[in-house]
């Protein structure tokens, strides 16, 4: 087994969990109704709650604690894609970022439930019946925000052309892509963006929303090889600030 | 959490001489007997309005209280910690939902409630005016403000409105995995290093002031609400819950080896109750009416929220809007 692909793939998963998971949960208090706050939470819930089993499957494979590879890496040892770490900006942003993000993620995981590791194959199972929850909501509200007011449906414009690049970013392929691929550990990034553009393109057409030709848009890439916005370094400082105080001690 | 310390200035009476003497004497016998009134139950005045002001008071609690706590989620050490944290100030938010909605059977907006909270007119729990500055803050919140919180709604869960009491019967369910949350924190600090006990020691000493008002000034000088108790509006005493809080909880903190910083603090073998200094009520009023340290904070953080959202909720109401059923 090419165990170093397998752990690239499954830090770049993981990373990409934990940090949209963070940055979902800033949300708590701050919805624009209660019902999303708590949505927003129940999500954040579920994310870091996944990245915590990955990176428990990681220590299986022999890397460190999952606190320690949490909350002791700086943002260049991280390999989320820079889509996860932006600011959360207006709802408008967080929504189009969930929706876009979530689409690929449950797609990711539809795949990764025929892994060839066994381990990857059971969890992603479980993982996908919570993901489902998570594209529901993303659907819901774009197609409803998307055929509202004008404000809602020029604010989702403007947030959708502003992510659109990033999100791209997500199928950035790894270093080791070819070796994920052959090992069948997971069936690859283009694979994988050629399935989300598709129920993209689905789920925008039910709304007044316009998606500029894939071609225009240049994709953000270098987050799956640690290059990241100026936006991760604070949020991995501000997350680990307690536990840094003393790291070997029992919180 | 996060109710208590409702506060219940002194209540004029005269308005039940308008009421009809027969359906209120009705209305009185059903509650001696221990039966709930129900929103489309008759109910006088004065009744109706103590309700949702207790409610309403309560629900801007788990609001503004998900505030102090929620700034440590980003924060919490370690994966542990920061599930239960995310799942504990969502529960809260959770009961803020949960009590809106028993408010507005009564009559008054979720709308109309949340400007009442932003432009002042409303109260919330004193406690959330005072700055969580450390990780052990938060930990004494979920811990101690929960325990008191509990104090009081379990009381308030045998009270007379049947809506609010069956929300409080789902939210003392998911206190008391709070409470476990915020001991477990708590002991994780008692028994780890010097740093952690100092850190926890400092926070108790900025909270127990406190949380000695969370319960609502003494019952020396409170206004009086006898009709309020008789209505089981209100279950017991403010010296009464601030005794039972007491008695459970400071046991539980010496045990661990901390010093509460009241040195007459002490269960007197007499009157088998506690004596304290008397907390400082002028500091409460001046709090509860808006001079603390975190008031104008708390009611911006919450203005902001309502004002960056307005465009969603504009945009709900749209007759544009298709309705889309959320099915898998």
């Amino acid at each position: 087994m090419n165990e170093l692909a397998l752990k690239e793939l499954l830090y770049k998963i993981a990373d990409d969990q934990l940090i949209l998971g963070h940055r979902n949960s800033e949300w708590t208090g701050f919805g624009p109704l209660l019902e999303e706050d708590i949505a927003f939470s129940s999500m954040a819930q579920d994310k870091v709650g996944q990245s915590y089993a990955i990176y428990q499957m990681l220590n299986q494979l022999g890397e460190q604690e999952p606190d320690t590879v949490a909350f002791m890496r700086n943002a260049n040892q991280f390999h989320n894609c820079q889509l996860v770490e932006l600011p959360n900006g207006e709802y408008d942003f967080s929504l189009i970022r969930h929706f876009l993000y979530d689409t690929a993620e449950i797609t990711r995981f539809d795949f990764l439930a025929n892994s060839s590791y066994e381990p990857l194959a059971q969890l992603a199972r479980k993982i996908k019946g919570e993901l489902k929850y998570h594209t529901l909501h993303a659907n819901t509200w774009i197609k409803k925000l998307g055929n509202a007011t004008e404000e809602s449906i020029g604010r989702l414009q403007g947030s959708l052309n502003k992510a659109l690049p990033y999100a791209l970013g997500i199928f950035e392929p790894s270093p080791l892509e070819q070796e994920i691929i052959a090992s069948g550990f997971f069936a690859g990034e283009e694979v994988l963006k050629k399935q989300w553009m598709e129920k993209v393109e689905l789920l925008l057409s039910q709304t007044q929303l316009n998606l500029p030709d894939w071609k225009t848009i240049q994709p953000v890439l270098g987050g799956r090889v640690g290059q990241h916005t100026e936006h991760l370094q604070p949020l991995l400082d501000e997350m680990s600030e307690v536990f840094r105080i003393d790291p070997s001690a029992e919180w | 959490m996060y109710g208590g310390g409702n506060t219940f200035e002194g209540i004029k009476t005269d308005s039940l001489a308008q009421e009809d003497p027969q359906k209120l004497a009705e209305f009185e016998a059903r509650i001696a007997r221990g039966e709930k009134i129900e929103p489309t139950d008759w109910m006088p005045e004065l009744y109706r309005k103590q309700l949702v002001r207790m409610i309403e008071q309560h629900a801007h609690s788990e609001i503004i209280g998900a505030l102090p706590e929620g700034t440590w989620i980003t924060r919490a050490p370690g994966f542990k910690r920061k599930l239960s944290l995310m799942a504990k100030v969502q529960d809260e938010v959770g009961h803020a939902q949960l009590l809106y909605s028993a408010a507005e059977t009564l009559g008054k907006s979720r709308e109309q409630m949340i400007d009442d909270l932003i432009t002042g007119k409303s109260k919330y729990s004193n406690i959330f005016n005072y700055p969580a500055f450390t990780w052990a803050d938060s930990c004494f919140i979920s811990w101690l403000v929960d325990a008191g919180a509990i104090v009081n709604q379990l009381a308030n869960a045998k009270g007379s409105y049947g809506p609010y009491c069956r929300a409080l019967d789902r939210i003392c369910a998911e206190e008391s995995f709070h409470l476990k949350y915020g001991h477990h924190c708590v002991i994780y600090l008692a028994s780890g290093t010097e740093k952690q006990r100092q850190m926890f020691q400092e926070a108790l000493n900025r909270w127990w002031p406190p949380m000695m008002h969370f319960f609502g000034p003494s019952d020396k000088i409170s206004a009086h609400t006898e009709v309020l108790m008789r209505w089981k509006v209100k279950m017991s005493t403010n010296d009464d819950q601030r005794n039972q809080f007491l008695d459970m909880y400071v046991p539980k903190i010496w045990e661990l080896g901390f010093t509460i910083p009241d040195p007459n603090l002490k269960k007197n073998p007499e009157t088998g109750r506690w004596d304290y200094t008397e907390p400082d009520w002028e500091e409460f009023k001046r709090v509860i009416n808006g001079d603390g340290p975190c008031n104008k904070e708390r009611l911006e953080v919450r203005r902001v929220a309502e004002e960056r959202g307005q465009w969603v909720r504009e945009a709900l109401k749209s007759p544009s809007l298709r309705y889309v059923t959320p099915l898998a």
